[in-house]
């Protein structure tokens, strides 16, 4: 008997909760190399950007006990070359895609969102809101609920209705609840947490920052607590919305914390870097784990630590009882 | 598919130290049937549970048929990741994913091709020259380094090439200077047809200097650091020059890494140069 893993975000269905994160899985042909996207809950893009970016200097990593500090610069080829060369080509491996959007300005957003829709291929748009907003002296929108809202009200609007509008935020706020609620408010179908928090890392040995850009952003293990406490924090707050949780997953069982914190669907990403074969790795140890406990539904697992102190969980059993 | 790379868990079969280096040879069949000189390897460092995210990539020095096909990677202690590496034991096993990258282009016809190794950077050229010399090419080396016990493979040189000179910094074995210091008399004496190294950013621009001044085609492999070698983390970007005119950020570990030496941007790299594609403010943008 193999546990029901289909999970929704919103009202679309995918056959399994794991997913890429933004920026970690390429144009999908790589990962290809080593398993079929096809078999991904979702492809989730890097973030696509209006023009072409040539992204960061190098250096633009170093590695950080358990973790990963990257300044890449959202490097990309841009949203046209975007849907000519790589969409189509992960529509024909049957993936399921989720498009990363990034901008500096709301109207950028709302452009990419307009010039995204109608095309086929597009499973949903991940609203990346970690990006310097220009018009606020390079705050990140997903600092700020107002301006992170206004960004996911526009892109909502400029999206078909049937394509869900994720927005992914970052844990680099006072309160993540807060900017979440607003997001929702604004029109977020989904939530998807956490962005990499902002980090540094210096070389004693030429005694100068790490990366060339002095600052980046902070993956792996190391930030994994960071993610389970946002995702807990905004499941009890927002428990309807779908929450993609991401930051550190390496095994099923980082998955399936993030599961037990309210998240319907999990992303792997700095762990692709070190194993690509992660992400059907993570979804078999997942299931296995699933069913060791007695699950035969992923859905009767999320957001299970949120129940009180000594209360049973929902097993199958239980609803058998119930059902004589 | 030929190209196509592979992860295993291959079992180290023998270390060994060659001067400042270490040698491990690791079965790896996947990796081995489908190698091609100039591919390389990266390896998970650490063991389970490590700490260490990023793999670590090394070229491959050999390959041999035994037990199904092995892989030899040489490297030096750097830092945590090497010093673990070092310390694995015959029969301890290792996840290698291989080979990758875009491998060394060979001559269709014989010719005369100068082969420039800094440092275990060296290590590369051996399976090149082996594949030069089976099409008929005569294989020239040039092998530097600062101190006499850091030039990898003086030996092995000896043996396969037609001349061997061997350059070090404080002049304790060879000449004293840099590779780039006799290469100009090595390819005028050859008479070389082309110049392939493999080394450090710096010994790569010096080199592909002198191949441009001959003349000749010089094909250059970069050492870039890479978070995970397949092509997904973009941090390994050099600027290059394509086809068209344009210079791209373009990955050391999937475009790479062997360019042609004179379409990389040298006195670039570390840079977003302004005319590259997507450069901030630039005409693309």
């Amino acid at each position: 008997m193999t546990a029901d893993l289909r999970t929704y975000l919103a009202h679309v269905e995918l056959p399994n909760p794991v997913l890429t994160a933004s920026g970690c899985g390429g144009t999908g042909r790589e990962l290809a190399q080593f398993s079929d996207v096809h078999r991904l809950g979702a492809f989730v893009t890097r973030s696509i950007t209006m023009a072409p970016r040539a992204g960061r200097p190098t250096p633009r990593m170093a590695e950080t006990p358990s973790g990963l500090l990257n300044a890449v610069g959202l490097q990309g080829p841009g949203v046209e070359a975007f849907l000519e060369r790589e969409l189509p080509w992960l529509a024909e491996r049957g993936a399921r895609t989720v498009v990363s959007i990034g901008g500096g300005t709301v109207t950028e957003y709302t452009a990419l969102a307009r010039r995204l829709a109608g095309v086929d291929g597009i499973t949903a748009v991940e609203i990346n809101l970690s990006c310097p907003n220009v018009e606020d002296r390079g705050r990140v929108f997903a600092r700020d609920g107002a301006a992170a809202a206004e960004v996911v009200a526009s892109v909502r609007a400029a999206t078909p209705y049937e394509v869900p509008v994720i927005a992914k935020l970052s844990p680099d706020v006072a309160d993540v609840v807060a900017v979440a609620r607003a997001c929702v408010d604004g029109g977020a179908d989904a939530l998807a947490m956490i962005n990499t928090p902002v980090g540094m890392s210096i070389d004693v040995d030429t005694m100068r920052p790490s990366l060339a850009a002095g600052t980046g952003g902070l993956s792996g293990p190391a930030v994994r607590p960071l993610a389970v406490r946002c995702v807990w924090q905004v499941h009890a707050a927002l428990p309807g919305v779908p929450i993609i949780g991401m930051g550190g997953v390496t095994t099923g069982r980082d998955a399936l914390e993030l599961v037990l914190a309210g998240a319907c669907a999990v992303a792997v990403g700095t762990a692709l870097f070190h194993d690509p074969y992660a992400c059907p790795r993570v979804l078999r140890e997942l299931e296995e784990l699933l069913q060791e406990r007695g699950f035969d539904r992923l859905a009767d697992a999320v957001g299970l630590a949120h129940r009180p102190a000594g209360a049973q969980p929902r097993t199958r059993t239980d609803l058998e009882e119930s059902s004589l | 598919m030929a190209g196509s790379p592979v992860q295993v868990t291959g079992t180290v079969l023998t270390t060994r130290r060659v001067d400042a280096y270490h040698a491990l040879t690791v079965v790896a069949p996947g990796i081995a049937d489908r190698f091609r000189p100039g591919h390389f390897v990266t390896v998970a460092v650490g063991g389970r549970d490590s700490s260490m995210l990023t793999r670590r990539a090394f070229t491959i020095h050999d390959v041999k048929p035994d037990y199904g096909g092995t892989v030899e990677l040489v490297f030096g202690v750097r830092g945590a990741g090497t010093a673990w590496l070092a310390d694995l034991r015959a029969r301890d096993t290792l996840d290698l994913v291989g080979p990758l990258g875009r491998p060394f282009p060979l001559p269709r016809d014989p010719c005369t091709c100068v082969l420039v190794g800094d440092e275990h950077g060296a290590a590369a050229l051996f399976a090149l020259a082996d594949a030069l010399q089976q099409r008929g090419c005569r294989v020239d080396f040039v092998l530097g380094a600062p101190s006499a016990d850091r030039v990898f493979g003086a030996l092995r040189a000896r043996r396969m090439g037609e001349t061997t000179t061997l350059t070090t910094e404080d002049g304790s074995l060879g000449m004293r200077g840099r590779v780039t210091d006799v290469l100009p008399g090595v390819i005028a004496d050859a008479r070389a047809d082309a110049v392939y190294a493999c080394g450090p950013m710096e010994m790569l621009r010096g080199v592909t200097t002198v191949a441009v001044e001959f003349d000749i085609p010089v094909q250059v492999a970069v050492e870039e650091s890479m978070a995970c070698g397949i092509g997904v983390c973009m941090t390994c970007v050099v600027p290059v020059i394509g086809d068209d005119g344009v210079t791209r950020m373009v990955r050391a570990c999937t475009e790479g890494p062997v360019f042609r030496g004179e379409r990389v941007r040298f006195d670039d790299v570390g840079t977003i140069p302004f005319d590259a594609l997507g450069a901030p403010g630039g005409r693309h943008a």
